[in-house]
């Protein structure tokens, strides 16, 4: 089966110089649910620009579903829905016109149009504003309205940029189950997002750019498994005054607060055996940060010293 | 599959362009009518009956296809100049760039929606004119067919102007500068042949000339040009600047980076 992208030795450099992208490969399989990490800068937004022909690459090549974009442009554009980082759409028109318009673009016939911008504007919930103009919308209505917009050609991928920023809990949570069911539906999803958590949610597999550069391309489980160390935070009775404990890493935040570091030659057990050992009651425990975040932290870190140390070079 | 996608690409860039401009028509239709009707009181009226004949016609009758042709030009290009920059400034350009809309079907909607607002406003002031004197038509056909290629030439313009503008500020520059100047000296107020021999050649320079000697020549029957050559003037123009147009949206000058 063809894959649903593959790049081949990406690059771009902007007009100033900047290099943006050094000779990346990546491949994304069909149905696959695809998350692009990197911190601000990394290169996801211009290597998205060049998946959707925004941004002219310098180099290598682009395929979607076998189309190689300097070839075949129209076919691939034609399998691709994309929602950007940044609202693009015209402000003053109602959301219906936008929908149908969009869909227009890639040639469905209007009454079809119009039916599939009700059935997505009923399901992301903005069916009540369709005839009120874009500008009017709060934030996360605007990120739902590009959904929409992005899937009224139906397409067998969709790349989402940063598509949950600014959006509130209970409403990312929503899109989340949008966004698995579209994927259960069979469409490719391309995630970039700064929420960590929701690439570990959400995705089956992950690339990790940083400079220009795929520092990680793996599936989720095996880097999480590449975690060697994890921190749990135990809250305990208050006043408890514990103390750090023997065989273990930790630390003590205040009175009734105590952190362990447990890597994974240790088991949780051993942590409850030295609490009870000190007599402490445990009210409850949690991760202290997200796990994907401490891998990403450690291999974007050692991604721009690899980069530092080539440059110096 | 193909040609139908084009199709209805470019049915939806159209019908967009148009109720844009109707959806503003107070700031798009109503002021053209009203600019007219003041130049129709002022110059053909208070003045116009002090000047006498022009051509052999009255000089209300003689500066009227003139008129029209000057909204049909600045509104084609002003069209077009705002719109797409405004989808460029606002990035829902990108639209229709990651659609598979080839690049010709793009310049063809905002062409078209230029030329659909230009021959408007050109209906519109022919109506007002016909508050002021008694229209005569010479021949239909080249009033048609002038009107169109002026309008798709100047909204060609004003398409390539929005490609290159980086603010506001820059779609206003060559309407100010440029095309202004060239209509009034254009010969929408006088025959050229007035002129002394030395401005009657450098005003043969001025492509506006022959737009509005054939413009006149449809309605009047009388140019100061030849209409072949107008014509001629007319096609040169348009295949140069849809060939400019399509080079910058296909480099992605001013769209893509």
């Amino acid at each position: 089966m063809l894959p649903a992208l593959k790049i081949s030795g990406l690059t771009k450099t902007y007009k100033g110089g900047f290099q943006a992208l050094k000779g990346i490969d990546l491949t994304v399989q069909q149905g696959d649910f695809f998350a692009l990490l990197g911190p601000n800068g990394a290169g996801k937004s211009t290597t998205i620009g060049v998946i959707t022909s925004l941004v002219n690459k310098t180099a290598g090549s682009v395929a979607v579903f076998g189309h190689d974009i300097d070839q075949e442009l129209e076919a691939a554009k034609s399998f691709i829905g994309l929602v950007p980082q940044e609202f693009n759409f015209n402000q003053f028109e109602p959301l219906m016109k936008i929908l149908v318009n969009q869909a227009g673009y890639y040639g469905v016939e209007r009454k079809l149009a119009v039916e599939r911008a009700e059935k997505y504007l009923k399901q992301l919930d903005l069916w009540e504003k369709r005839n009120d103009a874009a500008r009017m919308l709060s934030g996360g209505m605007k990120r739902r309205l590009m959904i929409a917009r992005a899937l009224m050609h139906e397409p067998k991928m969709l790349i989402l940029d940063e598509p949950t920023a600014g959006v509130d809990i209970e409403l990312r949570r929503s899109m989340w189950g949008f966004l698995r069911e579209l994927n259960q539906q069979g469409i490719t999803i391309i995630l970039t997002t700064h929420y960590l958590e929701e690439a570990e949610m959400l995705c089956r597999n992950i690339a990790i750019i940083d400079s220009g550069i795929i520092v990680e391309n793996t599936d989720m489980k095996s880097l999480l498994a590449k975690l060697d160390v994890e921190t749990f935070v135990f809250d305990l009775k208050p006043n408890s005054a514990p103390k750090a404990l023997d065989n273990l890493s930790s630390r003590v935040i205040d009175d009734h607060t105590l952190e362990v570091d447990v890597n994974k030659s240790q088991t949780i057990n051993a942590i409850f055996t030295e609490l009870n050992k000190q007599g402490l009651e445990v009210l409850s425990m949690r991760n202290k940060s997200n796990r994907l975040e401490e891998l990403f932290v450690s291999l974007v870190g050692s991604g721009q010293a690899s980069v530092d140390s080539a440059v110096k070079e | 599959m193909a040609s139908s996608r084009n199709f209805i690409a470019l049915k939806s860039i159209l019908n967009k362009e148009i109720q844009r401009f109707m959806r503003i028509w107070i700031q798009t239709l109503v002021p053209p009518a009203i600019t007219i009707s003041l130049y129709f009181v002022i110059f053909g009226s208070l003045i116009g009956s002090r000047i006498g004949e022009m051509g052999g016609f009255d000089y209300m009758s003689f500066i009227v296809p003139g008129l029209i042709m000057m909204s049909v030009i600045t509104n084609s290009y002003s069209n077009v100049a705002s719109s797409f920059f405004s989808a460029k400034w606002q990035r829902n350009v990108e639209e229709m760039l990651v659609a598979p809309v080839p690049n010709w079907v793009i310049v063809a909607g905002y062409v078209g929606g230029g030329m659909a607002r230009g021959m408007l406003v050109g209906g519109i002031v022919t109506i007002v004119a016909m508050f002021f004197v008694d229209i005569q038509i010479h021949n239909i056909w080249v009033i048609i067919t002038t009107v169109a290629l002026t309008s798709a030439t100047f909204a060609l313009g004003g398409l390539i102007n929005a490609i290159f503008a980086g603010s506001f500020d820059d779609i206003s520059i060559i309407p100010t500068f440029i095309l202004t100047p060239l209509t009034y000296l254009g010969g929408v107020f006088y025959s050229i042949s007035l002129l002394p021999e030395f401005w009657q050649g450098v005003s043969q320079i001025n492509p506006i000339v022959y737009m509005v000697n054939a413009f006149r020549y449809g309605f009047l029957g009388i140019s100061d040009v030849s209409l072949t050559l107008s014509f001629a003037v007319l096609g040169v123009f348009i295949v140069s600047l849809y060939t400019i147009a399509m080079v910058l949206i296909t480099k992605g000058i001013g769209l893509r980076s």
